[in-house]
């Protein structure tokens, strides 16, 4: 059977317009991404999509499924899993992945994990150093990626205000901020010798509330653990821990029934809920607007010392 | 869903609230400074005081940096990296976000040292307006006229001139008039040197006091226009790519199936329909638009920056780089350009060397056939240049090693830019702004030694397609036959050399010898050594590949790869190889 017939209804153009015959700022971002995500793919040879099952991968997901539509998505995608994931995340995962019909590739840097590497034992720094980035680099070598697909923003931290759309990483992976190469109109230079990658970001300028707006316009599915709903949590002063895995707790501590969500997903020791009532996108989105603290305070690995996100960024993190 | 909130003390529901949202547009600007003319400190204020920052990040800096106690930096707000943070100045381009109730911004945040005039034209290069800073105690200085003439050149149209530290002159309105008529004159003569007209307003401000920045200040009650947030809330957006002509740079064929054929690209100007004429260039074949297709439906007009799948009402040999434009106001296909360059590495242009130049999806082999001038920043003047260094501004002639479709860079910012790369270092070393394309390759015009000397490999290169290389063959006659009628049906100059010769077998010396000849000048030799072995082994430049003879098809298109490789061939497809 043909892909493609014709058969939904002629659209005009002008749904996409505003009241004053402009572009949407979401369709302006839309279009920009969508050239991106196409030109990593004609001009590279063995492209990868990391997929961090959050809500700016879903974005970036869904984003890749319309700039090759109707083709399938030429390449696969790759979910690095730290082993503390909460189960939730893992089943989302590999529906979505069924559902879109994407390759899922997932790697986990094993011989780290059988050591029972975790937060509380290592530092937090120590941790991330082993089951991310070292997983990360072990996977792009592995399968000999040139270019991988990241969906951080440049509003979320202030070392990646910094960041170039392709972001130029030597053969060990790594960041040199202070020779990064010039990026100018919408002409990406992917020009790499052998061994070395680009970490490409197509959702450079997207806001956090650009990427809400998003998902709720093109009703993308998101994790349930977005939506506030009762949980149980161990509260210990203003932090909310979930429950997953092998959760240490301290002598005598008892989890609460807490109305709570994610504001970020991450590992699930190092990976804070927030008291909210947000049973809905709109309900974030208002929710965020009455918001005074960035989206990544609830990760307890950005503050381990200043400019942390920098140095992860600098070792081969995303 | 009966959801709502309350934004700045006005309850509203949610789906008001978003209806609101698909309402804003979206506008660029680029900042520049001098050091310490207070461009952090303004970026922070515009952030803090539109609530465009969060409370922890506030609390990070609380109490850091350089004010008194209780007070905060805000330059420590936009200052990104730990390198700048403990010099206290900023390092390379940051981009920001901040959002009004009229508008979404980001804005391209560039340093006013380092690598200056590489930074400043990244920012502008997708700015729709600049800030350009002028230390109001200080008056104009050389950043402040670097930053409007690269604006200007890269078709920034509208430029805001803050002048800042208002207080540290006492608000004086003369001291500010003075200012507004000295750089008024630097902006009348940088329009007339780029041709790009500049659209120019003047607001005095305080940025560390917040005067004229988000809020009309009552220091300064003989200025009676808009704040600076005011004023970029209100100018237009300046490029209208609606009104410019259908540009659309193929980016990828998909090919799902055998019933499906579509152009995927982005919209690069104007605007089209079903049933248009276009026009495939450099090919200039034509054919009318059948579908314009979307993951959210086909659609029946597609306006720039869309990205869209267009299919065609005909089979045409279509690949990535070639460029579908409007039938009655095609692009120019041209073998040579002449060029506003932006130089940004610290190998300087050399004219001996080829370059790549990538426009729109498209890159090939270039070389720089003369340097037009330099211009000198200060005076303006244009000098004449055997080199251009790191931030340096000028004009050269491009020899372009294949034809390319492109637009003059004042009429169309997508078709007319381009990067050059050095295929060495793969670094991007210029930025480049077409303002007069040509149908032949450049001579050297006025350059007697150039129009009267020696050919150079440059200029055999940009005829024949390739640069000069010995492809040693040793396989079956007929299969080597069959290798060189493909490479001269593509073009190549070939020639052959038959190592079994007699004098070559008696002087092994002569056959590298003749080799090295036909290469310097040019052309593609065959050094043959025909036996009747099953395998081919085919060995240029290092590189050796060994190939079987009974699948003739596959040898030949081995081959080709091996010459492309090696970078003989000029090629559009891969940037990575």
């Amino acid at each position: 059977m043909p892909v493609a017939e014709a058969e939904t209804p002629v659209r005009s153009s002008s749904e996409f317009l505003n009241s004053q015959g402009r572009l949407s700022h979401l369709r302006l971002l839309e279009a920009e991404s969508i050239h991106i995500l196409r030109e990593v793919a004609s001009e590279f040879e063995r492209p990868v999509m990391l997929y961090s099952i959050g809500k700016d991968s879903s974005v970036m997901l869904r984003l890749a499924q319309k700039a090759f539509y109707p083709a399938p998505i030429p390449f696969p995608l790759l979910h690095i899993d730290t082993g503390f994931k909460f189960a939730e995340m893992l089943q989302f995962r590999d529906n979505t992945a069924r559902e879109v019909g994407a390759e899922l590739l997932v790697w986990r840097n094993e011989p780290a994990i059988a050591a029972g590497t975790n937060p509380i034992v290592l530092d937090t720094k120590r941790c991330c150093g082993l089951l991310k980035t070292q997983a990360l680099l072990d996977a792009l070598r592995h399968y000999n990626f040139d270019a991988a697909f990241g969906g951080a923003r440049r509003d979320e931290e202030k070392s990646r205000a910094k960041e170039r759309i392709y972001s130029f990483r030597d053969s060990a992976g790594q960041w040199d901020p202070k020779n990064q190469r010039p990026e100018l109109w919408n002409l990406y230079n992917g020009r790499i010798h052998p061994g070395e990658s680009i970490r490409v970001f197509p959702l450079s300028s997207w806001t956090e509330m650009d990427v809400w707006q998003y998902i709720h316009e093109e009703k993308i599915p998101v994790v349930d653990l977005y939506f506030a709903k009762a949980r149980p949590m161990y509260v210990r002063g203003e932090a909310l821990l979930p429950i997953e895995q092998d959760f240490v707790a301290w002598p005598g501590e008892k989890p609460q029934m807490v109305e709570c969500r994610l504001r970020s997903l991450g590992c699930s020791p190092c990976t804070g809920a927030i008291r909210s009532d947000a049973d809905s996108i709109p309900a974030i989105i208002a929710e965020l607007i009455s918001f005074r603290s960035s989206e990544r305070a609830n990760r307890v690995i950005d503050h381990d010392q200043e400019g942390s996100m920098e140095i992860k960024k600098r070792e081969g993190y995303f | 869903m009966g959801v709502s909130l309350e934004v700045e003390g006005t309850r509203f529901e949610i789906e008001d609230f978003l209806a609101a949202e698909r309402e804003k547009d979206l506008l660029r600007f680029s900042t520049a400074g001098s050091v310490d003319d207070g461009k952090s400190t303004l970026i922070g204020r515009l952030l803090y005081d539109t609530q465009s920052v969060y409370e922890d990040q506030v609390r990070s800096i609380e109490g850091k940096g350089t004010t008194a106690p209780g007070q905060i930096d805000f330059a420590l707000l936009t200052d990104g990296l730990r390198a700048e943070r403990e010099q206290g100045i900023t390092i390379d381009v940051a981009y920001r976000y901040f959002s009004t109730a009229r508008r979404k911004f980001i804005i391209a945040d560039t340093p006013g040292h380092e690598q200056y005039t590489r930074n400043m034209a990244t920012g502008a290069s997708t700015a729709d307006a600049a800030v350009v800073l002028i230390d109001a105690s200080k008056g104009v200085l050389i950043q402040s006229r670097r930053h409007a003439y690269i604006a200007s050149l890269l078709r920034v149209r509208q430029v805001v001139v803050a002048v800042n530290k208002m207080d540290l002159i006492d608000f004086d309105e003369h001291r500010f008039r003075a200012i507004e008529r000295d750089f008024s004159s630097v902006l009348d003569a940088i329009a007339a040197d780029t041709g790009t007209p500049v659209e120019r307003v003047f607001v005095p401000v305080s940025a560390l006091g917040g005067d004229n920045v988000v809020h009309r200040s009552d220091a300064m009650p003989w200025y009676r226009g808009p704040s600076l947030l005011e004023l970029l809330e209100s100018l237009p957006a300046a490029h209208d790519k609606l009104s410019e002509h259908f540009r659309f740079p193929v980016q990828r064929v998909l090919r799902p199936d055998q019933s499906f054929r579509g152009f995927a690209g982005q919209i690069a100007s104007g605007s089209i329909r079903v049933g248009d004429d276009v026009t495939v260039l450099p090919s200039g074949r034509g054919a009318k638009i059948e579908r314009i297709v979307t993951w959210d439906g086909d659609l029946e007009e597609a306006v720039a920056p869309l990205s869209v799948t267009l299919v065609l009402d005909r089979e045409l040999d279509i690949s990535r780089g070639d460029l579908i434009a409007e039938a009655q106001a095609p692009a120019t296909v041209a073998r040579s350009v002449r060029a506003a360059l932006v130089w940004m590495d610290q190998r300087p242009l050399d004219v001996t060397r080829r370059y790549l130049l990538k426009h729109t999806s498209q890159t090939a082999p270039a070389f720089l056939s003369s340097i037009d001038y330099r211009t000198d920043l200060t005076t303006l003047a244009h000098e004449p240049a055997d080199t251009l260094h790191m931030n340096d501004i000028g004009a050269a002639t491009i020899n372009l090693l294949r034809p390319m479709a492109l637009d003059l860079y004042s009429r169309n910012r997508g078709t007319g830019a381009f990067i050059l790369i050095d295929p060495e270092s793969n670094a991007t070393v210029a930025a480049g702004m077409v303002t007069a394309a040509y149908a032949s390759a450049a001579t050297r015009e006025g350059d007697e030694t150039g129009a009267w000397g020696p050919v150079t490999a440059g200029e055999r290169e940009a005829r024949w397609g390739h640069r000069g290389a010995a492809l040693e063959l040793t396989g079956p006659q007929a299969l080597i036959d069959s290798i060189e009628r493909a490479l001269f049906a593509v073009g190549a100059v070939t020639t052959r050399i038959d190592a079994a010769n007699d004098t070559f077998l008696l002087h092994p010396e002569f056959l590298d010898l003749a080799a090295r000849v036909q290469t310097e000048s040019g052309l593609l030799a065959l050094v043959v050594h025909a036996n009747q072995s099953a395998m081919l082994t085919a060995r240029v430049e290092g590189l050796e590949l060994s190939l079987d003879a009974e699948n003739p098809m596959r040898a030949v298109a081995a081959v080709h790869e091996l010459l492309r490789r090696v970078g003989i061939f000029i090629s559009t497809e891969k940037a990575g190889l």
